[in-house]
């Protein structure tokens, strides 16, 4: 039992670890904000694309749904080894010398981009076609209709799914550790393996969980507040 | 004068006819009462008049302009054109305000200053000033289908039409919606209503079509609609809306 507090809960390992996982934790902060507004922007415009309607249009939803396809399928990992590792083997000015951080933002923005936009997907189908309906009687172009009447809605409604998609975002920005971006969970494993000691981890994943719990408290306080507002529309 | 024409107008979806060799001519400053049972055609009819839905076969003319022939702009038609549905659908995350001004702004380009006192002028004539700033769930059914004939009005339309826009409304807020359209038809505004409420079609309506199986089987001034059905299926129609209670 003294074993397991030791290796695991050690206070003097807790207070040694903390400085370097910290500096670590704040790359992870800043993959993810730069992630994130990345996700969001692009994850809304590929939904967009997915319903333009019209036979012109169909190789472009088709691209979109290839792409979705393919990176919500491939672990994230495998996407991190893709980018981390294979962009810079290309030798192509720009794209084979950016830093691994940068590499490490495309690699979250690919995958949560694809997941990301079937939520907002969702939300755009949710809102009732007799909205768009009435927008476009009232001689709004399909663009505009979707840019003042369904968008605005669809986005509101998803707000919740789309926080807890950004949960796993936070917590797997610590996977591209693996094309060595100095994050919190290589600072904890270095720690770690130099120290005989695991502590470290517990500081790391102390972190991560400080950084969601507020997120996850929010998007609760949402639907909450979505369903009281129902409740209230029913009566 | 003619301002909507209709010649030889058919509509299927999938293997079920709606309209069926529809003819029909309005005239400017007129007001024609579709009426017929449910599924009888008139919402379908009144849809494709703004090309909700597009035509299988024949021609219609709105305005000198011959919207069928797939050329038109659809946008451009549908400025001058309002329609008001059932379900009012109101934007429900905009204010009552600027469900109005939305349109005016964004296709007609009008000033923000501009669209809303315009805005704020209609609504003030309709009552309903005071509920500018309040979002479309604050309000009755019979406030926010007002709301949604003032948001078409707003865009200065040269026809109206109206789909059954009593039909979702508890009895006792009826009134006050076709207080309005009777005020409407009284401007001189060209509409075609489709319609259950036959005593209020009888008192506005110049013209009163009967559409039965998407054919218009009859056609006459209210008066000879109502007291003097040539057709057997007219006849049929006006005696279950009479057992019903509504005329």
């Amino acid at each position: 039992m003294h074993e397991v507090l030791q290796k695991f809960f050690s206070p003097h390992s807790f207070r040694v670890a903390l400085p370097d996982v910290w500096m670590g934790f704040q790359l992870n902060l800043k993959l993810m904000v730069v992630a994130e507004i990345l996700v969001l922007v692009l994850a809304l415009a590929i939904a967009v694309v997915r319903g333009l309607p019209g036979r012109g249009s169909a190789p472009f939803r088709a691209l979109a749904i290839v792409y979705t396809d393919v990176f919500r399928g491939t672990p994230l990992i495998l996407v991190a080894f893709l980018v981390g590792f294979g962009l810079p083997g290309l030798n192509i000015h720009l794209i084979s010398t950016q830093s691994n951080f940068v590499y490490g933002v495309i690699a979250l923005t690919l995958v949560y981009t694809a997941y990301v936009t079937e939520v907002y997907r969702a939300g755009i189908e949710s809102v009732h076609p007799s909205q768009r309906m009435a927008a476009r009687s009232l001689g709004l172009s399909h663009w505009q209709s979707m840019r003042y009447v369904v968008i605005p809605q669809a986005v509101r409604r998803v707000i919740p799914p789309l926080l807890n998609d950004f949960v796993g975002l936070q917590k797997d920005t610590a996977l591209v550790t693996v094309i060595g971006v100095a994050e919190a969970a290589q600072q904890a494993q270095q720690f770690s393996q130099n120290n005989y000691n695991f502590t470290s981890y517990i500081v790391a994943a102390v972190f991560f969980i400080l950084l969601t719990i507020p997120l996850a408290r929010f998007t609760d306080h949402l639907i909450l507040m979505r369903e009281r507002r129902e409740s209230a529309h029913a009566t | 004068m003619t301002f909507v024409s209709l010649r030889n107008v058919s509509k299927s979806f999938a293997e079920n006819r709606v309209l069926h060799d529809v003819d029909l001519t309005v005239d400017e400053h007129n007001v024609v009462c579709l009426i017929g049972a449910s599924g009888s055609g008139k919402s379908t009819l009144l849809r494709c008049l703004n090309l909700l839905e597009r035509v299988d076969e024949g021609e219609i003319v709105i305005d000198g302009q011959t919207i069928t022939n797939g050329s038109v702009d659809v946008n451009a038609l549908r400025r001058k054109i309002g329609i008001v549905f059932q379900a009012y659908n109101l934007f429900p995350h905009m204010s009552v305000l600027d469900n109005v001004m939305l349109a005016p702004t964004k296709v007609n380009g009008v000033s923000r200053s501009e669209a809303r006192s315009r805005a704020r002028e209609l609504l003030g004539r309709i009552g309903l000033a005071d509920k500018a700033d309040e979002f479309p769930d604050r309000l009755s059914g019979g406030q926010q289908q007002r709301v949604a004939i003032v948001r078409a009005l707003a865009m200065e339309p040269k026809l109206m039409l109206l789909d059954e826009i009593t039909s979702a409304l508890d009895p006792q807020l009826v009134s006050e919606v076709l207080a309005l359209v009777r005020e409407l038809a009284e401007t001189g505004m060209t509409m075609i209503l489709a319609t259950h409420e036959m005593s209020f079609a009888r008192e506005v309506a110049d013209k009163v079509c009967f559409l039965d199986a998407g054919v218009i089987c009859e056609e006459g001034v209210p008066e000879q609609i109502f007291t003097a059905p040539q057709q057997a299926r007219t006849r049929e129609f006006l005696a279950r809306v009479i057992e019903a209670g509504r005329l």
